[in-house]
């Protein structure tokens, strides 16, 4: 596996385009490219059962004419796939009627290169790798008497941005994720899971053997009646929180449409919490730049449990009188900007302790299936999945079968009563979040099933 | 596009595989967005490549690549190959398929009006239309118009002689009126959340008629803000098709997938309580409920000539007079069974794999009522409109819906409007309280066009035939509100 193009290689395509542009009479012209080689290989019922990998590369071509906007994608990199991407934007432009919103494309901004973005085990990462580690994590499993189930996948990843205003962004990224279910005779199940830019990074022992002891811990789970419960929820499923979170109300245009709880002083969450995006810290998976090339500046949406910024993108933040904070998605994008390096702030509190501090109450490795039923409010509901288990007296004592939640995250926000030290990388619905596990004084589980 | 899927074809069987087969794909799309006034969004996308997947030594390996040069294709042969060996190392089971006949032939998704010939300005127009109805309506805050029109044109081979050809073309349009107070968001769309969407031409755009259902979606938005919130209890509901297609997609379409069924999605999104013990036993529902998996569907989006893995389009019964009868399943799936391919084998484009995915699974209407008849038959009860959210456990069992927007029936008629409703269940409990399904005369097709599944993910296009149903003695208005 390499990467797709090199810096120069991907750049003096993208000039060529913005050539293409200027003759079609562009006023401004954005070129985003984005190439990956990725490769996934799936296991189940401790077997191999797909093995994939894939070349690909999109050109995003966004054309300006005054404000009028048009942009057209392509994967076809030869000289008719690029001619023609340009005249279909143009030619949308032309059609368009002005968005009385749009100020500019940005202008360049020096771009900080981040550390920690690029490993080149990741990047040379092959099939037989990965085999191995699902035969590391199926080892886990057969110790255990389980089976395992799950996936490796490695990839490189090219975005690159060139404009008409200057800007020549480039980054090479890799990823490497692990994740796993391990699942008993009678349906007992555990999770694991483990994301890293670096390859070397994951053990995927390890990480079948979490999913596999927690699979071992979770047999003949009992019953329990749906009610409010404490709640120590494991990273995994707080890093579900701050992924809706951030879709639900950390964007401008959320906050611009009135459809976000996020305003600037209101207190959503107890003092220990603190969330932000930060596309620079390397215990996440770092990016310089957003879409449309703009730096990526740190955002700190909630600090000591009160709601201070959201990200922005060019429209949104022209539509204020502000500043892009780095957090575009491709044009054109009705969706508005988007964190894709979430992180919550880390406790003092150690697992035991979180767990040590349950009077009554459930510890909860992941949620499934999670959807919101009142945006601005924040309800989600969802089930829990992978390992539930009931907590006495500090004590866990024993798994309990799986339980619906509907509950409002920003409520649950409120009532985190300690938060965990160690804090994991996960993926999140688009980029990765960096979250510990918390300790929360009352969930609402409102059904049960049968398993 | 022969000589490439030839090539691969020949490239993997020389390099060892058993079984090869070679998919040359060509994707066209155009959309727009009016967001609030403004035209937020006009895109026109195209894309190509080719995905070779193969059999060596009774394990799987898939290539994809954007790029059709003879060497591009011969590298990503060989790379299936050998990724297949790899993946070789780690299987118990090697995989049998079973013995399709070759296929033959072409097929296109029958358009009236070619949505690729027609300007893009008439549906720019009519968006906007519609969008100044919906923002005329006072308290209307902010609101969102959608067409979308995408194509596609494949070529499928494989080894055992078969070439097809296929056009599908799949058209959408939808809106949306959002209307804010304080805390609470109410938001009404037409004709589906999302939109709503047909194998069809732009025909279909035209008939959503979006410009004549703005002004009464935009009202019931602001209207729902002063609407009281859904009481909870045990309720009769009466399910409109609009959230009725979700309930089957979700606690029926999805547990009928026989790689669920078997753990081959366990690590995503689960697994399925219809375990084959159940097949031709267990009682899915009540004796009204026939379901159906129908690749044949005038209008549906899984309607299609034939499958990714050359399988003819076929109907399968999934549940007959409430019975569970049959599955969704592939070449290798169905003879674990005992089976033949159901043909419901379909892949997200040209760099995705085939998966066992919906064709268009329908609630076969039931001579009898209406829907407005089922509305008048019942003296108590909730009528339910428009999907809003929806969850599942992981194997298909305990699930949560919200709608749009509910109205209280009593003595037969509509009545109170209410606001976030939801309901809660058990699937199997649920179905077999279904004690009326409606008449053809509100049968028609409805859309998921955004359905999730497998690793790397892919996003399928499938339909639902329903026409409105009665449940008994459901929990509705879950939460704290």
């Amino acid at each position: 596996m390499v990467a797709v193009g090199s810096e120069r290689e991907v750049l003096a395509l993208a000039e060529r385009v913005l050539g293409y542009a200027a003759a079609e009479g562009a006023e401004q012209a954005e070129v985003l490219y984005m190439g990956e080689e990725s490769a996934l290989t799936r296991f189940a019922n401790s077997e191999i059962h797909q093995n994939v990998a894939e070349s690909s590369a999109t050109l995003n071509m966004r054309i300006v004419f005054g404000r009028r906007i048009g942009v057209a994608r392509t994967n076809r990199l030869d000289e008719e796939g690029l001619r023609r991407v340009v005249e279909s934007a143009a030619r949308i432009a032309r059609l368009q009627a002005e968005n009385p919103d749009f100020v500019s494309l940005p202008e360049p901004e020096p771009i900080r290169p981040v550390e920690g973005a690029f490993a080149a085990s990741t990047a040379t990462a092959d099939p037989e790798r990965r085999a191995a580690g699902a035969r590391a994590v199926i080892a886990s499993a057969d110790a255990a008497d389980v089976l395992a189930y799950g996936s490796f996948a490695t990839a490189v990843e090219t975005l690159a941005v060139a404009t008409s205003l200057g800007i020549r962004a480039h980054q090479v990224s890799t990823r490497a994720q692990l994740i796993t279910v391990a699942m008993g005779a009678d349906g007992e199940a555990g999770y694991g899971e483990a994301l890293a830019v670096d390859v070397e990074a994951i053990d995927p022992g390890a990480v079948g053997a979490e999913a596999a002891g927690r699979a071992v811990r979770s047999r003949d789970a009992a019953p329990l009646s749906p009610g409010d419960y404490a709640v120590v929820l494991e990273p995994y499923a707080v890093a579900d929180m701050v992924d809706h979170l951030g879709w639900l109300g950390f964007s401008a245009l959320a906050v611009q449409e009135g459809r976000s709880f996020m305003e600037p002083g209101r207190r959503l969450g107890s003092g220990l919490v603190s969330v932000c995006d930060d596309g620079a810290d390397p215990a996440g998976t770092p990016l310089a730049f957003d879409f449309e090339g703009v730096p990526k500046r740190r955002v700190d949406f909630i600090e000591g449990g009160v709601a201070r910024e959201v990200v922005y993108d060019s429209l949104t933040a022209g539509k204020e009188g502000k500043r892009s904070t780095g957090h575009a998605l491709p044009a054109p994008n009705p969706w508005g900007p988007f964190p894709l390096n979430g992180f919550m702030g880390a406790g003092t509190a150690s697992r035991e302790e979180l767990i040590g501090g349950l009077e009554r109450g459930l510890l909860v490795t992941r949620f499934h299936y999670t959807n919101p039923v009142h945006p601005k409010r924040a309800i989600v509901t969802g089930m829990t999945r992978d390992g539930t288990f009931l907590v006495e007296r500090g004590e866990i004592v024993g798994p309990v079968r799986n339980l619906r939640f509907t509950q409002s995250y920003l409520d649950a926000l409120a009532a985190v009563e300690a938060v965990g030290r160690e804090r994991r990388l996960l993926r999140g619905s688009f980029g990765s979040v960096v979250v510990p596990a918390v300790r929360i004084g009352a969930f609402a589980f409102t059904g049960a099933t049968e398993h | 596009m022969r000589d490439l899927t030839e090539r691969a074809l020949e490239t993997a069987g020389a390099r060892g595989a058993s079984y090869a087969d070679a998919r040359v794909v060509r994707h066209e799309g155009r959309s727009v967005t009016v967001k609030t006034g403004t035209v937020a969004a006009v895109t026109m996308g195209e894309g190509e490549g080719v995905g070779v997947r193969v059999l060596v030594d009774g394990a799987w390996g898939f290539t994809a690549t954007r790029s059709l040069t003879p060497a591009d294709v011969d590298r990503a042969a060989a790379d299936a190959v050998r990724i297949a060996r790899a993946s070789a190392t780690a299987i118990r089971h090697p995989v049998r398929l079973d013995d399709r006949p070759a296929a033959h032939g072409s097929y296109a998704t029958p358009v009236e009006i070619d949505p690729f010939a027609v300007p893009l300005e008439g549906a720019i127009q009519t968006l906007l239309a519609a969008d100044e109805t919906m923002r005329a309506v006072p308290g209307v805050a902010f609101t969102e118009a959608l067409y979308d029109a995408q194509r596609e044109m494949k070529v499928f081979a494989a080894s055992d002689g078969s070439h097809v050809e296929q056009t599908i073309t799949h058209v959408g349009g939808g809106l949306e009126a959002n209307a804010v107070r304080d805390d609470e968001l109410q938001r009404r769309s037409h004709p589906d959340s999302g939109g709503g969407y047909l194998a069809a031409g732009y025909e279909h755009f035209e008939a959503l008629d979006l410009p004549g259902n703005a002004e009464r979606i935009a009202t019931e938005a602001v209207a729902l803000l002063a609407a009281p919130q859904c009481p909870p209890g045990r309720r009769t509901i009466v399910l409109d098709p609009s959230q009725l297609y979700m309930q089957i997609h979700e606690s029926c379409g999805h547990p009928a997938e026989l790689d669920r069924v078997f753990g081959t999605e366990a690590s995503y999104a689960g697994t399925s309580f219809l375990t084959p013990d159940k097949l031709g036993s267990f009682r899915y529902g009540s004796e009204l409920v026939d379901i159906v998996a129908d690749a044949s569907a005038p209008g549906g989006l899984g309607t299609f000539g034939w499958d990714d893995e050359g399988v003819a389009a076929q109907a399968v019964s999934l549940v007959r007079e409430g019975i569970f009868v049959g599955y969704l399943s592939s070449r290798e799936t169905a003879p674990r069974l005992g089976l033949a391919s159901g043909g419901a084998m379909r892949a997200d484009g040209w760099n995705r794999i085939p998966l066992i995915r919906m064709t268009n699974i329908n609630l076969l209407p039931r001579p009898g009522m209406s829907l407005e008849e089922i509305i008048a038959d019942t003296d108590d009860g909730l009528y339910l409109h428009t999907n809003r959210s929806w969850s599942i456990d992981d194997r298909r069992l305990n699930f949560q819906f919200a709608t749009e927007i509910a109205w209280e029936i009593r003595g037969g008629a509509l009545g109170q409007m209410y606001r976030n409703p939801t309901y809660t269940g058990i699937t199997h409990e649920f179905w077999r309280a279904c004690d009326a399904v409606a008449d053809a005369r509100s049968y028609r097709m409805h859309a998921t066009p955004n359905c999730g599944k497998g690793e790397p993910v892919q996003t399928a296009h499938v339909g639902h035939g329903v026409s409105g149903a009665r449940f008994r003695d459901v929990q509705v208005g879950v939460g704290k509100w």
